[in-house]
């Protein structure tokens, strides 16, 4: 189960080549890449910044990919998520599956981002005209991965508080 | 009992530091314990570690709940919600 956190760029084609290569068992490949836009919550974004905790962020990303394993008949997974600057247009986030039929690898796939969005240790910072800030998180991310029965308590704050 | 704090994001920021090594008194026993004791400092530390504030922790590189026991040399860290992906 390959995992990658890295500041250069990924070839969505070179990777599944890689992660396919010689598996005759293979009959289908689902991948999933998340890009920045130019506009988040009303602000122009010119410039984000990726945080993460190096360590744990990877032993997260294991963990994830074990959890799909477990739960779908998948033969492997790769996920890839770039750190440091990134501009409008870049990659951020690479996530792809190999099974023998489509259902399992479309299912593991959205698992797989679904559970990175919200228990992953990465963070965002966008540079806006009005400064730079720290992207929240989103219920909506909390509801996705409730989908699969699992639940995330990620965005919400206790007793509905204030977030940090 | 030592233990390694760590900080992340917009906690990292308010805090001023990344991380730093502390010697606990008997009663911190844990993270929801650290988290108290931190707040001791007053300032950012009781503001930004408040509770009621979404704060996400983590001890030896798990996401855990303010009830988790510490142990020495372990790592304990406290971050806003994670926004990845």
């Amino acid at each position: 189960m390959p995992i990658r956190v890295q500041t250069e760029d990924f070839d969505l084609g070179a990777e599944v080549a890689k992660l396919r290569a010689g598996d005759r068992r293979v009959g289908a490949v689902c991948s999933f890449i998340g890009t920045v836009r130019d506009m988040n919550e009303g602000a122009q974004v010119a410039e984000m910044e990726l945080e993460h905790y190096p360590g744990m962020t990877e032993k997260a990303l294991e963990d994830i990919v074990a959890r799909a394993k477990a739960r779908w008949n998948i033969y492997d997974a790769l996920v890839i998520h770039r750190v440091g600057p990134l501009k409008p247009l870049d990659q951020i986030v690479l996530v792809a599956v190999t099974s023998a039929h489509r259902g399992e690898s479309f299912a593991a796939c959205e698992f797989i981002m679904d559970y990175l969005k919200t228990q992953a240790p990465f963070w965002k910072k966008e540079q806006t005209p009005a400064g730079a800030r720290w992207v929240d998180a989103r219920a909506a991310d909390d509801r996705a991965l409730e989908k699969w029965g699992i639940e995330s308590g990620n965005a919400e704050a206790p007793n509905g508080a204030d977030k940090t | 009992m030592n233990i390694q704090l760590r900080f992340f994001a917009s906690v990292r920021e308010k805090l001023g530091t990344a991380q730093e090594s502390v010697a606990l008194p008997d009663h911190v026993q844990t993270v929801g314990d650290v988290r108290a004791w931190l707040r001791e400092r007053g300032g950012p530390w009781a503001e930004t570690l408040a509770e009621g504030r979404a704060l996400r922790m983590a001890c030896n590189q798990v996401m855990t709940d303010a009830g988790a026991k510490i142990s020495d040399g372990c790592e304990v860290a406290f971050f806003p919600p994670v926004t990845g992906g």
